[in-house]
Order: C-alpha cells, then sequence, then structure tokens
C-alpha cells in the first residue's frame, strides 16, 4: 500500500493556479525529492501533504487514510524546517518534548524518547541549551530530533540544508541519507539543489511552473530526462543542448551541427530513428570523450565525432573540462585530468551515442 | 591623527556636553522650583526669591497634600484619590494588553480574510480625538450601568488603548518567523497553546512598552477621568485640579507644588524603572530563527 498518494490535487490562490493536477505516489521507505527552481510550488506542495496550505482540488492520502480535510496534527506527520523553526525561549530538551508534551504522553516515554533521539543525533550535551546558544548545523540537528521523536508515518523536509554553509551541507546530506537507511523511514524532501536530489532520492519529481515535469528514480531523471527542461536543470555542468539537423540514409541517422567557421560536423547514429528534420541534441559532458584512443569505449561508434576547436580549458582536478561551441551553442566535454586537450586548438572529440537525448525544439519533449 | 585633529576632536566633545548639560538643566528648571517650593514655608515663599533653596526643610506641605488639603468641601487630600488612580490604572493596563497582545498575534500571525482592513480600523481608533467620543461614551456608560464609576474608567480606557496596544504587538510579533507557529502546529499545538507556550514567552520587551505606555497614559488622563468619574471616583489627576484650583485665602504654593510631584510620581518611578526596557522594546525585534 502507498504510504502517500496524491491523486488529481490542485492549488490556486483565487485565479492564480501555483500546482497543477498533481499525481504522485510513493511506497513505504521511500525517499522522495521534490526538486525544482524557485517558485515552481514544490513548498506549496509540501505544505499542502503537511496540511499547512488547504487545497483547491483532489485528494491526499497518507498511509491509506484520506486526510484532505485533516489538519495537520492529526497526519501523523513530522516536519523539518529551512529555518529550523525552534522555539527560541525553550531548551533544547522541551523543544524536542513539546509534540508529545502536547499530545499528552506521559514524562517516562517523554524522557526515554528524548534520550534515544538524543544518542541517535549526538545531542547529548546540548539538551539544556537554547537555541540561540547553538551553530547552524546544532540546530539541524534539534530540528530533526523533533521530527525523528515522533515517530511519524511520513517525513517532511523543507529545504533542510539550504541555511547550512557548504562543508557542513555534504556532511548533513550524508547523514540525512544514513538516518533515512537506518530508520527506513518514508521522506518526502523538498530542494532546489539538484546534486541534493540526486544524492539522496530514490525517486525524484522535477517540478517547473507548478507542473510536474518528470517523476522518476535517480539515473532515470539523469539518463533519460523528459525534456530539455529536466535535461538541462539536472546535472552539473548541465547537459549540452545542441541544434542539429537530421538525415536519415540507409538505415542510418546523419546528423549534422553547424558550426561557425567550419564545414559542419556530421556524426552517424548507427540506429535508425524516426526523428523530425530539425532536433535538439542532448548530451552529457561526460558522454563526450577525447576521440583517439578511446575508440574501444562501448557505444562509442565511428564517426560519432569529429575535430572541434577547443575555447576554454578549465582543470578541475579529478577532470578537466573543455569548453567548444557547436550549433551556436558553448559545448562543455568532461575529459580524463591528464588530457593532452589545449585551449585555442583542434581536438578530436566523440560523442557516446547510446547514452544521447533527442529533443523536439518546438515543444522541448523527448523524442527517443 | 595629527595632535591639532584630537585637540579640535575634543574640544568639539566639551561643546557637545555643554549644550546637552544646558539643555538638561533648561528641562530640568520646573522639576527643581517645584520641589524646593514644596520643601519651603509658605512665609519663606512669600519672601524669598524662586530659584533659592529651602532656608528651613519642612515636610508639612506633603502630609497635607497627602491626607488634608481640601478639595472643595472635602479635605482628605490626595490620598483616596490616588487609590482610585491605582484601582482604575491596574486593571485597564493589565487587560488592554492582554488584549492587545492577543490582537496583534492574530493580525501578524494568523491571517485572515478583511484582516488588513480590520487593522486599519483599530489603528484608526488610535486617532480618535477623546472629546469626539465624549457623549456617546457617557452614554454608552449609562446603558451599561456603570457610569460615575472606576470599573466604568476601566473600560473606556481598555477601549481607548486596544488600538495602540494591538498596533505594538503586531508590529512586534510580525518580526517572528512564520514557520515557528507551522511547526508547532505540526507539533499539534493549538491557537491558545500556541501563543501561551511560544509567543508570550518570548513578548517581555514589547509587554514592557505597552505597560510603561499605558501606565502613563491612563495614570496621566484628566478628560475621561473628570467626564466619567462620580464623587467617590475621582482619579488623582482631577483631585489635584480640584486641590489647585479651590484653595481660600492664600494660595498655598508648597501643598499644590508637593500634590502635583505626588500625582506625577508613579509614572515617573515606571519610566525610571522600566525604561531601558522601553527603548529596548522599541527598536529590538525579536529572536531569529
Amino acid at each position: 500500500m502507498p504510504i502517500l498518494e496524491i491523486d488529481h490535487l490542485q492549488k490556486a490562490y483565487g485565479d492564480t493556479h501555483i500546482l497543477h493536477d498533481i499525481n504522485i505516489s510513493i511506497e513505504p521507505g521511500d525517499f522522495l525529492v521534490l526538486v525544482g527552481p524557485s517558485g515552481c510550488g514544490k513548498s506549496t506542495l509540501l505544505n499542502c501533504i503537511a496540511g499547512l496550505e488547504p487545497i483547491t482540488g483532489g485528494t491526499i492520502r497518507i498511509g491509506g487514510r484520506d486526510v484532505t480535510g485533516v489538519s495537520p496534527k492529526d497526519r501523523d506527520i513530522a516536519m523539518v524546517f529551512q529555518s529550523y523553526a525552534l522555539y527560541p525561549t525553550m531548551s533544547v530538551a522541551r523543544n524536542i518534548t513539546f509534540g508529545m508534551q502536547v499530545r499528552g504522553v506521559d514524562k517516562a516515554t517523554q524522557a526515554a524518547k528524548l534520550a534515544e533521539v538524543a544518542r541517535q543525533l549526538q545531542i547529548e550535551p546540548l539538551l539544556a541549551r537554547k537555541p540561540g546558544q547553538l551553530s547552524g548545523g546544532q540546530r539541524q540537528r534539534v530540528a530533526m530530533g523533533r521530527a525523528l521523536v515522533r515517530d511519524p508515518k511520513l517525513f517532511l523536509f523543507d529545504e533542510p540544508l539550504s541555511n547550512l554553509d557548504a562543508k557542513l551541507r555534504v556532511s548533513m546530506r550524508t547523514e540525512i541519507k544514513k538516518l533515512h537507511q537506518d530508520l527506513n523511514a518514508s521522506i518526502v524532501y523538498v530542494t532546489h539543489d539538484q546534486i541534493e536530489a540526486m544524492t539522496l532520492a530514490t525517486k525524484i519529481v522535477v517540478m517547473k511552473g507548478g507542473v510536474i515535469q518528470q517523476i522518476g528514480a535517480p539515473a532515470e531523471i539523469y539518463n533519460r530526462p523528459a525534456n530539455m527542461f529536466v535535461a538541462d536543470f539536472m546535472g552539473s555542468p548541465a547537459m549540452n543542448l545542441i541544434p542539429a539537423q537530421v538525415r536519415s540514409e540507409g538505415g542510418q541517422t546523419r546528423i549534422e551541427i553547424a558550426r561557425e567557421g567550419a564545414a559542419p560536423l556530421v556524426i552517424t547514429d548507427p540506429v535508425a530513428r524516426q526523428l523530425p528534420a530539425e532536433i535538439v541534441l542532448g548530451v552529457r559532458p561526460e558522454d563526450i570523450h577525447e576521440a583517439t584512443g578511446s575508440a574501444h569505449l562501448p557505444g562509442l561508434a565511428q564517426g560519432a565525432g569529429g575535430e572541434v576547436m577547443i575555447e576554454i580549458v578549465e582543470p578541475a582536478g579529478a577532470d578537466t573540462f573543455a569548453v567548444t561551441h557547436l550549433g551556436g551553442k558553448p559545448v562543455t566535454a568532461r575529459l580524463r585530468a591528464e588530457s593532452a586537450v589545449r585551449a585555442r586548438a583542434m581536438f578530436p572529440l566523440a560523442f557516446d551515442l547510446s547514452k544521447v537525448s533527442y529533443f523536439s525544439p518546438e515543444n522541448g519533449e523527448r523524442l527517443n | 591623527m595629527t595632535s591639532k585633529a584630537v585637540t579640535s576632536n575634543t574640544m568639539l566633545r566639551w561643546g557637545l556636553y555643554a549644550v546637552l548639560i544646558l539643555f538638561a538643566l533648561f528641562y530640568l528648571m520646573p522639576l527643581f522650583v517645584m520641589l524646593t517650593t514644596s520643601l519651603k514655608s509658605l512665609e519663606e515663599i512669600r519672601t524669598g526669591s524662586l530659584l533659592s533653596l529651602p532656608r528651613e526643610l519642612t515636610f508639612a506641605p506633603w502630609a497635607e497634600a497627602w491626607s488634608s488639603a481640601c478639595a472643595g468641601t472635602q479635605c482628605q487630600g490626595l490620598r483616596p484619590f490616588f487609590w482610585n488612580s491605582v484601582l482604575m490604572a491596574v486593571p485597564a493596563v493589565a487587560i488592554s494588553t492582554i488584549v492587545g497582545a492577543l490582537n496583534g498575534y492574530v493580525f501578524a500571525q494568523w491571517r485572515f480574510r478583511g484582516a488588513n482592513l480590520f487593522f486599519a480600523a483599530i489603528l484608526f481608533g488610535c486617532f480618535i480625538p477623546f472629546q469626539v467620543v465624549l457623549l456617546p461614551m457617557a452614554q454608552m456608560l449609562g446603558l451599561m450601568g456603570i457610569a460615575g464609576t472606576i470599573p466604568g474608567l476601566i473600560f473606556v480606557h481598555v477601549i481607548y488603548g486596544i488600538g495602540f496596544t494591538t498596533l505594538f504587538f503586531r508590529n512586534y510579533y510580525v518580526t517572528i518567523p512564520q514557520e515557528l507557529v507551522r511547526a508547532a502546529k505540526v507539533d499539534g499545538a493549538g491557537f491558545f497553546r500556541i501563543f501561551f507556550a511560544i509567543f508570550l514567552p518570548l513578548s517581555l520587551p514589547i509587554i514592557t512598552v505597552s505597560v510603561i505606555w499605558q501606565f502613563t497614559q491612563i495614570w496621566n488622563d484628566f478628560l475621561f477621568g473628570v467626564s466619567f468619574s462620580g464623587p467617590g471616583s475621582q482619579p488623582v489627576t482631577v483631585a489635584l485640579n480640584n486641590i489647585v484650583n479651590s484653595t481660600t485665602g492664600v494660595k498655598a504654593y508648597n501643598v499644590d507644588m508637593a500634590a502635583a510631584i505626588i500625582a506625577a510620581a508613579p509614572t515617573l518611578l515606571v519610566y525610571v524603572i522600566a525604561g531601558k526596557y522601553f527603548i529596548r522594546g522599541l527598536t529590538a525585534g525579536s529572536v531569529k530563527g
């Protein structure tokens, strides 16, 4: 039975539609990440799940129970907020036990649960302090403790890491993942950070303008983006989206990419495909390889590349990024760190055609 | 920094102090005259200079002002009226502050349809001149059967104070992040639980502001006091006026001065005790999340 089922959810303020026909279903133990640029409605959706925002249409079921009109406290959820929202005048211990106290849980149970959560999150020395005396990372832990202690059916996280510095964010990310594995909890997590989405999720929902663009496992979202928006949004550096022309001849697909100051780059996809004349070729930076000496790479067919003019070279330690211009767009290739690539020189690059995506330039939808 | 600059800097500083001291003296002058006059005998007031210190200290005018000065035909001093003022001001301040806190909490954190209009209407109440409401209020108090009583005065002052106290608390609570209320809702707390467990403990600075403001307004009020009180319920400001205006024969300046200081003392005292919180509460926001 799904732990969370959202069915044809609509949300509007007057005539302004915030969420359009949202359908999501997750199983117990799933880690669902709602991701998208700011203003895409992901936080509103989370607040609707929590019951903090009324919805205009559709239903929400948590653990099989219809909670559409139920108040937040009766939804069996716990929530971690972006600002942590710790009660400033209460000690850490009281912050964590406040919910139990409100619900009239007896003192002994409260103390036992508090001790358990404090040990789990390693915040035992902080229990007597006030939130104002804690660092950002410590507040984050306390906010998680407040959620964990409730032992709810569903955890909701609203951009919980966005107020932390970069280093702490990475370590807390790992901790959240570990917590999810240890507890086998069901989580809905909102973020605008696509790396957070990729690393944490078992299932990702990419949103834009209140509309779901794609739902799928991280690998599926990354490798087979449903449209150009998802392709561009997920992954860093972003997927290269190159306008190109298609000629089908003899069971093969010939793709021509215009170049400035040189003949078009022609690549041949050995698979016969039904493609329109104008397409956008989507290729991840790591799927562009150095052509020489990499012919043995699987999926790297003959004629899948050519010599291109490299404009900028960015060594990043583990990789070297090379930027060229194809079809009027900058195109980034992720090469080996020890690559001999030089700026302002020709260099042979090849596309891994088994991994490319084809998009329609008219509506941005995936074609293959 | 050169020595010349240091010198001019020091001179500037001294000049500044001189001006400030001058202004302070200017403002303290009336209080000085009141205090010295109240400690002189009538004989000395007649013969001496206004600004001179008393040659012989006497506390007799203070005793008279407190317990035996005559207001009209009654010669009980300020004492009974002082207690009237206390009985009026303390509940009126407490009630208007509590109501203002609840109003502010709703306007800041529980937005409802038409909230802005309601808030504007309440603010408008701050700017209605007292004189305008005298007649309708008198009628209303009569209908309620509390005309000429201390509860009647409390009622009037609470109504008039709510506009200001609502404004204070609303502006203070607006700075508290909304996520705090959301977190408490998810934790299962309701409207009053959130108010008493989370908002009220954060409110000490603004409660201080509200109490000082309201106490000063209510204690010092004369118009409502003189309009809506009966013979037994007059506040101290009205009694002071009666004492000063109903002397026969020689004017007892020393008793008048002592009475004026007694009438003004509580508001001064409240400000001296809680004044620094007043400034802090007016300027400080709340706690950052």
